[in-house]
């Protein structure tokens, strides 16, 4: 067996640092199986979340040598263990306590979205008819697992802080699957366009790279949706149809 | 005096997985208060990654599927020590518990016609498993999470409850702590809702996650309720085995249902080589028949990798202690010879079964889409659990109610894939109405703060237990917990004796006492040492209850077996379950009950269907 060294964020908000940690490695170990053995065997009281250990959770969010990464998916074989591996918290959320992070906007947030509202059933036992061509992509932003690292890299949130403005771009996900969505009824586009702040984003994708479920979000979503809120908003021709058929 | 914060609700809800937020939505749905507790995040508890599909006997892809044939196969897969009325029920409720999940927004496969697709599963007849990809818990626990948000849930994540309240006979509530800095947090009830599903963390190889330590069963049980059938333990047959740190996560059934097929080191098929007696009828005599019967034609019976799941984990064990296992002590579970069959065979593979694929290819270097994987069995689910009325889903202890995962009945001495999920959605439903119900028919019953007091300071001993007591071997927390697990796979895991069980009971009572004086090293601020030695508690209690029911059951049934007792029934013990429940001097007590006879209507059913 080899040693490797990683380097942790120990700490919270009243002050945190990096300690270094050595410990065993072997074949196929991932991030977090380092991170649960150090935790086992040389720090008891190291704070971490984890839950499926295969990617379906989003659980184990952190910073993995600078990448925001699942540490359950990211396999050792994968960095050079010459070097202390860091591994950091989710910067862009307050932190609790080492790895852990307080990610409870987040949930605030959705609650404020306009929930899913259906047409009446099409059929007499309460069902819908869909097309499975229809649902294909919305079934693409259903993957997501919450783990938003998305919303980590984000530069809206991660530096200039909008939280109160902007919803960042786990939500932009959310809405699209809702506005999308064949039977839902209901119109999201007044507050992505104000309250949601969809107009701070400027498609650097950074979200898109970082999304473990590989969820196109810039371009599956968020540019759909734009395209969509201009369309109600700024569209001077379909602007005038409006003010007409009032 | 210990500091709490206290929360008043009508009911409250202790986990918030399918069932919790299930049973949440219906006691919400009138004007009742309802709190909602649990250990992870929102959204994060393990019906998420539930991955083959739901049960429901909706009849889109075969119409000749009815609740009635849905009924006989639990019954039958469950070797008739299901309670029947609990099968009843489920079998009759669950197609609209998963058509009202469409109605919040969940979006299944569709059928050519537009209506939910349906797969085939071990066990079931017909098609019959409601399914998204191989993803179907995430699918399940975000609609049930993004409707529940909005029906005035107080939600406590990131919440443990260590004790349940009592005032009297009744329950008044449960203890807890927050994780965040572990501050204790009171919650008052008129009903409280078990859904903490279960106990996989008493072994080392497992499918199952940190949350699994039995928490419901053990609070339960030390309250005065009774768990029934623990030694009903599933060991999913096909778990990774290699490489090791990923051995033991699931590798879905949804595999085999797609076609996959099962084959030891000579490349052999060997679950054609023993075929059980119930199931002759069901299953395929040529590779040729169970290939179609996975592509759906209705003519073909199912090939044997689609047997029972204790039926095929043994038959690995066979393989493997046979000599003719995989490098890494499995088998082979092949899914890429199928481009033998059909000429697009990776894509098919990767839409049909994407985060196996991924699981694979990112943990194991593997692309399944052009070799086979090697499996091996993996502790999973346990059938056994709280022992509760059918239709209420209520305990002996009035006002605590049961379901999920942590409450049993329904599967018998072995569970249905895809019947959990569905289990969740209509005992969820049950209990939370039922729950409402009594919450609005009796008094609220003050709390009994002296029991308080001494459930805080017992939660803060760990603290307080010295670091060494000289011996310079004193074990930490989760050198007790790996060697409860490492124990438990050894002496109480798929194959049982007499003696493996005796000294796995007593094993488990050392760990007790190790367990007692364990210390926890820092502060109550997020502390995953301290939060381990809290969760022994419930872990050795729910190891020892299964231990002390597979010592009980001197046959080899479901997912039961004894090598020392290798027949199906004991003679002349007839037809029973297991039942422990705690003797008033504190010591685990365990008796048989007779499973009661079937309704005349149902035995029917069984007759004609079997
Ligand atoms: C990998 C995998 C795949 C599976 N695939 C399928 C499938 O395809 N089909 C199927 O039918 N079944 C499947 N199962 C089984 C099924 O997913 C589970 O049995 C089911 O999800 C359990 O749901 P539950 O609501 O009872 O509990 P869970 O979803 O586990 O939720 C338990 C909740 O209780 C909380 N909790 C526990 N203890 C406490 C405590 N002390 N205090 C506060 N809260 C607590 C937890 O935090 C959590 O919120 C699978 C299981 C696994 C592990
Ligand atoms: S594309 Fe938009 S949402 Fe995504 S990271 Fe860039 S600015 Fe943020
Ligand atoms: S969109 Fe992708 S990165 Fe963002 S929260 Fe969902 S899964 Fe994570
Ligand atoms: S532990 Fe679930 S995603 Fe990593």
């Amino acid at each position: 067996m080899a040693k490797a060294t990683f380097r942790i964020w120990r700490g919270n908000a009243d002050g945190a640092e990096f300690v270094d940690y050595d410990t065993e490695v072997s074949e196929g170990m991932v991030v977090l199986d380092a991170v649960h053995r150090i935790q086992a065997e040389q720090a008891n009281d190291m704070a971490v979340r984890w839950n499926c250990k295969a990617g379906k959770c989003g659980s184990c969010s952190a910073e993995i040598n600078g990448q925001p990464k699942l540490m359950c998916m990211t396999r050792l074989n994968d960095l050079s263990l010459d070097e202390p591996v860091t591994v950091e918290p989710m910067r862009a959320f307050p932190l609790i306590k080492d790895l852990v992070t307080d990610v409870s906007w987040n949930f605030r947030v959705k609650e404020k979205m306009k929930p899913f509202t259906p047409r009446p059933p099409d059929a007499e036992d309460g069902t819908w008819r869909m097309e499975q061509e229809d649902i294909d992509h919305i079934q693409e932003f259903r993957k997501c697992i919450e783990c938003f690292l998305c919303q980590d890299v984000c530069h809206v949130l991660r530096e200039h802080d909008l939280h109160d403005e902007f919803i960042g771009p786990r939500f932009f996900v959310y809405a699209a699957s809702l506005e999308m969505h064949p039977i839902d009824t209901e119109n999201r586009l007044e507050e992505l366009k104000d309250s949601d702040g969809i107009g701070y984003c400027n498609i650097t994708k950074c979200c898109t790279k970082v999304c473990p479920e590989h969820i196109t979000i810039t371009d599956n979503a968020i540019i759909p949706l734009k395209e969509r809120v201009v369309d109600q908003f700024y569209d001077p021709i379909k602007k005038l149809f409006r003010v007409f058929s009032r | 005096m210990a500091s709490y914060e206290t929360h008043e609700y009508d009911v409250l809800i202790i986990g918030a997985g399918g069932a919790g937020l299930r049973a949440a939505i219906e006691a919400a749905a009138g004007d009742l208060k309802v709190g909602l507790v649990c250990k992870s995040l929102l959204g994060k508890a393990h019906t998420v990654m539930a991955e083959g599909g739901v049960a429901a006997a909706l009849a889109n892809v075969d119409e000749r599927d009815s609740w009635r044939v849905h009924f006989a196969d639990t019954m039958r897969g469950g070797q008739y020590l299901s309670n029947a009325r609990m099968a009843e029920l489920h079998a009759k409720e669950s197609p609209d518990r998963v058509r009202e999940l469409e109605a919040w927004g969940a979006l299944f496969d569709r059928t050519q016609e537009g209506g939910i697709l349906q797969r085939n599963f071990g066990g079931h007849q017909y098609p019959r498993l409601a399914h998204v990809g191989d993803r179907t818990g995430l699918e399940m626990i975000r609609a049930l999470q993004d409707h529940g948000i909005h029906q005035g849930i107080e939600v406590h994540m990131e919440n443990t409850v260590v004790s349940l309240l009592k005032t009297g006979e009744r329950v008044s509530g449960a203890f807890g702590y927050e994780r965040e800095k572990g501050r204790f947090k009171v919650f008052s009830a008129n009903a409280v809702v078990l859904a903490t599903g279960g106990v996989g963390k008493a072994y080392k190889i497992t499918s199952n996650s940190w949350e699994y330590t039995g928490d419901g069963h053990s609070l339960a049980y030390h309250a005065g309720a009774e768990l029934i059938d623990m030694e009903f333990v599933q060991f999913h047959p096909t778990g990774m085995v290699w490489p090791p740190s990923v051995r033991g996560i699931l590798v879905t059934e949804g595999v085999r249902g797609e076609g996959g097929i099962l084959t030891n080191s000579e490349g052999k098929r060997f679950m054609f080589d023993d075929i059980p007696e119930l199931y002759v009828n069901q299953t395929a005599d040529s590779p040729e028949e169970g290939w179609r019967y996975t592509q759906g034609d209705r003519e073909a019976r199912r090939p044997p990798e689609l047997l029972t799941r204790d039926h095929v984990a043994r038959c690995i064990v066979r393989e493997v202690q046979e000599g003719r296992g995989s490098p890494h002590g499995g088998v082979f579970l092949d899914i890429a010879w199928i481009k033998e069959k059909i000429s697009n065979a990776p894509e098919h593979i990767r839409r049909k079964l994407p985060s196996m694929y991924h699981q694979f290819k990112e943990l194991a270097d593997i692309d399944i889409t052009q070799e086979p994987m090697e499996v091996g069995p993996t502790t999973h689910y346990i059938m056994g659990g709280i022992r509760v009325d059918a239709d209420s889903q209520m305990t002996a202890v009035p006002g605590l109610f049961a379901a999920g995962e942590c409450a049993a009945g329904l599967h018998g001495a072995n569970r249905l894939g895809g019947n959990s999920l569905s289990d969740l959605l209509v005992f969820g439903k049950r209990a939370g109405e039922y729950a409402a119900q009594f919450a609005e028919e009796n008094e609220a019953v003050p709390l009994d703060t002296a029991e308080i007091d001494a459930i805080a300071a017992h939660t803060l001993k760990p603290f307080e237990n010295p670091a060494d007591d000289g011996s310079g071997e004193k074990m930490g927390p989760y050198d007790i917990q790996t060697q409860l697990q490492e124990k438990m796979q050894e002496l109480v895991g798929i194959a049982r004796s007499q003696e493996s069980l005796t000294q796995a009971l007593e094993e488990i009572q050392n760990l007790r006492e190790q367990a007692e004086n364990v210390h926890a090293i820092g502060n109550r601020e997020y502390n995953s040492g301290w939060h381990t030695a809290l969760d022994l508690d419930c872990l050795i209690t729910i190891s020892e209850s299964i231990a002390l029911a597979a010592l009980e059951r001197r046959a080899s049934i479901g997912a039961h077996s004894r090598d020392d007792h290798p027949e199906k029934e004991e003679p002349g013990a007839g037809k029973y379950n297991t039942i422990v429940n705690k003797a008033p001097d504190g010591t685990m007590e365990i008796r048989r009950q007779p499973v009661d006879e079937l309704r005349a209507d149902l035995q029917e059913i069984i007759d004609e269907i079997g």
